[in-house]
């Protein structure tokens, strides 16, 4: 298959896991943090840690949506469900995040008529199929996912669609990486940057990181050997003494960005004066609300959603786990209360979680031993 | 990478409702049946948790079996609710080592279901029961009111006779024998996905449901002898069926990532929308763990019979880590491939 077989190729990523083993300096170690779950998912389906020196700690960043989503947002979307003359919307990971009176699937099972789409698009298509009805679409991700939010809503407009709007979570990545570096606890040496956020934002976003914290940025894909290459490459500027911005991934990233993207974006969002994040607390400038020139279709405005905050679950060390103070099972809760099938903190239910891949790739039922 | 191996133990159902996740036939379904249904009906034939349950009447032992068949849509490409209800159910019986002889079904029909509809599908199982040489000998039909089924369900039970030459027993399984499939993987699991339109992507693939009959008859001509264990990986697909296994010994089970053979259409679907090819739904395929020894002469005992030309070996029995299975790639990398968690996909049986 183009595009994939030649990355997984295992003669050349085994060339390159030896490239690696021969220029890492013994004794010193590197913390690499690879800042998108999709990295994180990545390195645990292929088992790339049984490739890598020891003294490379790979650290798992915030970049997972769902992950980074407050139940308070989670239980605000699920009032949404409540009414009879309603449907909710969201992509396949949101339905195993747990609210307070539980996930979207089990308030499914209850009655409510809450529907998984691929696509905000989907969401809008069942508004036009159901006109009695209102489809709201919980939209959640990062710079990925934003666009295509925005574009459904400009379209929503130009076909004249009222009953459908949107519960936006959208977030950015960059204010949530100058949380972490800010972290008194922060330990990083330096970052596999996101692929497909950076696929829209282009690369000069984190050009900060480099020059004002000194610590190399590598914009990674998401294959084997992509994420191979891009921690080589963040090996040699560390022995280089440098801190720059690279793009390993220039065939899917260009170093501008996406400006059609970028476009629709700031035409229908703009930005929070603050939002609160799982683990991480509130952070100015962080998240994207609907202008109110789209307010026909922002659900924050059309539904009376409470704005609850909820404490995360007793014992859940979900925020250490995103800064990378905490490896998952080092969690009170990992394997016991907090697995796959009945998540308590949301890094256990994507994915791209980084409980959940470490739960499923590596070490299942860790704490049972 | 530390692995850290499972304790078996018996699953306890605490949920309080039930939940779609609990029909997928991975982790949920596994505690519904061993934690609610079976305590209730403890005995040594149940407790097996076999495809097929093997009882004595008079002094002959013969294999039994009961499905059920919810699938939407109705039709799909490469088969129906019908032909798989005949097809399903028989292969649950030749994974057992079990000729199949007759079949009983019963019909679930929602008022409103175009006559049409019906008989299209009781011509489909027809077909494929003849084709398979068995006949259905018995049933039952009922209706429900509009709304309340969708369109038509359809119950089984499948009678067979057990081969005498061949004991399946997963005790026997030792480390260094080999696990081969009988072809492709993911196709029924993707197709039925693409089949419910309600993703914006289409793909030349088709159902694989088909009787596994002649592939198993094929094995018990030609090595009885090796042939340790046998299981149709339906639904959770082959991590599932494997992991059922691996809980079950003393050793561990390794999956040759690389080998593992499937459609670049499956393959490109589960790359798109995020699932391990490896819980996707088969209904034409089987798993067997056969000495090592034997291997190279029941794969090409499996390769001769029309169909069955890309069976592979796809892994083997290890000592550790024991009651895993993982998955090993070509350049050393190792994951845990553990049971499918929840619901990825919709009714697909």
């Amino acid at each position: 298959m183009k595009y994939v077989d030649e990355f997984r190729d295992p003669q050349v990523i085994s060339g390159v896991a030896r490239e690696i083993a021969r220029t890492v300096q013994p004794g010193r170690r590197y913390r690499v943090m690879e800042v998108c779950g999709g990295h994180t998912h990545s390195i645990y389906r292929h088992g790339l840690r049984d490739v890598l020196p020891e003294n490379i700690e790979l650290i798992h960043g915030p970049g997972c949506p769902v992950c980074v989503l407050p139940t308070g947002r989670v239980d605000d979307g699920l009032t949404i469900a409540d009414r009879d003359d309603t449907i909710l919307t969201c992509f396949g990971d949101m339905m195993r995040v747990p609210g307070t009176k539980g996930t979207p699937l089990e308030l499914k099972a209850r009655g409510a008529d809450i529907r998984m789409v691929y696509s905000p698009l989907d969401a809008l298509r069942l508004a036009q199929q159901n006109p009695q009805k209102h489809v709201c679409f919980f939209s959640i991700g990062f710079e990925t996912t934003a666009p295509s939010t925005a574009l459904t809503i400009l379209r929503a407009r130009a076909l004249g669609i009222e009953n459908f709007s949107v519960f936006c979570n959208h977030v950015t990545i960059v204010p949530a990486m100058r949380a972490i570096l800010d972290s008194p606890d922060m330990r990083i040496d330096g970052f596999v940057g996101p692929g497909h956020v950076s696929s829209i934002t282009g690369c000069r976003p984190y050009e900060f990181i480099a020059r004002d914290y000194g610590k190399p940025v590598v914009v990674s894909g998401f294959e084997p050997l992509d994420i191979l290459e891009s921690i080589l490459m963040i090996v040699h500027q560390l022995h280089a003494i440098e801190a720059r911005v690279e793009n390993q991934y220039k065939r899917i990233v260009p170093w501008e960005g996406n400006m059609p993207a970028l476009a629709a974006m700031a035409q229908v969002f703009e930005l929070r004066p603050y939002f609160e994040w799982r683990g991480l607390g509130f952070i100015s400038q962080s998240a994207l609300a609907i202008r109110a020139d789209f307010s026909a279709f922002d659900a924050e405005r059309i539904f009376d959603i409470p704005g609850v905050r909820v404490t995360d679950p007793r014992g859940a060390q979900c925020g250490e786990v995103l800064k990378g103070v905490l490896k998952p099972p080092q969690c009170k809760l990992f394997g016991t209360e907090c697995n796959p099938e009945h998540p308590v903190g949301a890094l256990m239910v994507s994915s791209e979680g980084a409980c959940a891949a470490y739960y499923r790739y590596a070490m299942r039922a860790a704490v049972e031993a | 990478m530390a692995i850290v191996q499972p304790r078996r133990k018996t699953p306890r159902f605490a949920d309080t409702q039930i939940e779609m996740a609990h029909g997928a036939g991975g982790v949920a379904s596994r505690r519904l049946l061993e934690g609610l249904i079976a305590p209730y009906f403890s005995n040594p034939v149940l407790q097996a948790f076999n495809d097929a349950a093997t009882i004595d009447v008079a002094g002959t032992s013969i294999a039994t079996t009961a499905d059920g068949f919810v699938v939407r849509p109705l039709r799909f490409p490469g088969g129906s609710i019908g032909e798989l209800a005949v097809n399903g159910t028989l292969n649950d019986l030749a994974v057992s080592a079990a000729k199949p002889i007759a079949l009983m079904a019963t019909f679930i029909l929602e008022a409103g279901l175009p006559a049409g509809t019906l008989e299209s599908e009781v011509e489909a199982m027809a077909i494929a029961a003849r084709k398979a040489g068995v006949f259905v000998v018995g049933g039952d039909t009922k209706v429900v009111e509009h709304g309340q089924a969708d369109g038509m369900y359809i119950t089984t039970f499948g009678v067979g006779e057990l081969d005498r030459r061949v004991t399946l027993d997963a005790a026997t399984i030792r480390p260094g024998d080999k696990v081969l499939l009988s072809g492709p993987i993911g196709a029924h699991g993707i197709t039925i996905l693409l089949a419910r339109g309600e993703l914006d992507l289409q793909a030349d693939l088709v159902s694989d449901t088909r009787p596994v009959w002649p592939f198993v008859a094929a094995l018990l001509e030609r090595c009885t002898a090796g042939l340790r264990w046998m299981r149709d990986p339906t639904r959770g697909g082959v991590a599932t069926a494997l992991n059922e296994l691996a809980r079950e010994g003393s050793w561990g089970i390794a999956i040759f990532e690389e080998q593992v053979p499937m459609d670049d259409a499956v393959r490109g679907a589960c790359e798109l929308l995020g699932l391990d090819p490896l819980h996707i739904a088969n209904e034409g395929q089987f798993l067997a763990v056969i000495a090592s020894e034997h291997a190279d002469a029941a794969l090409a005992a499996l390769r001769a019979v029309p169909g069955g030309e890309r069976a592979v070996c796809v892994g083997e029995v290890r000592a550790e880590p024991k009651r895993c299975v993982i998955g090993v790639n070509g350049y050393g990398g190792t994951r845990v491939i553990d049971m499918l968690v929840g619901d990825p996909l919709p009714r697909i049986c």
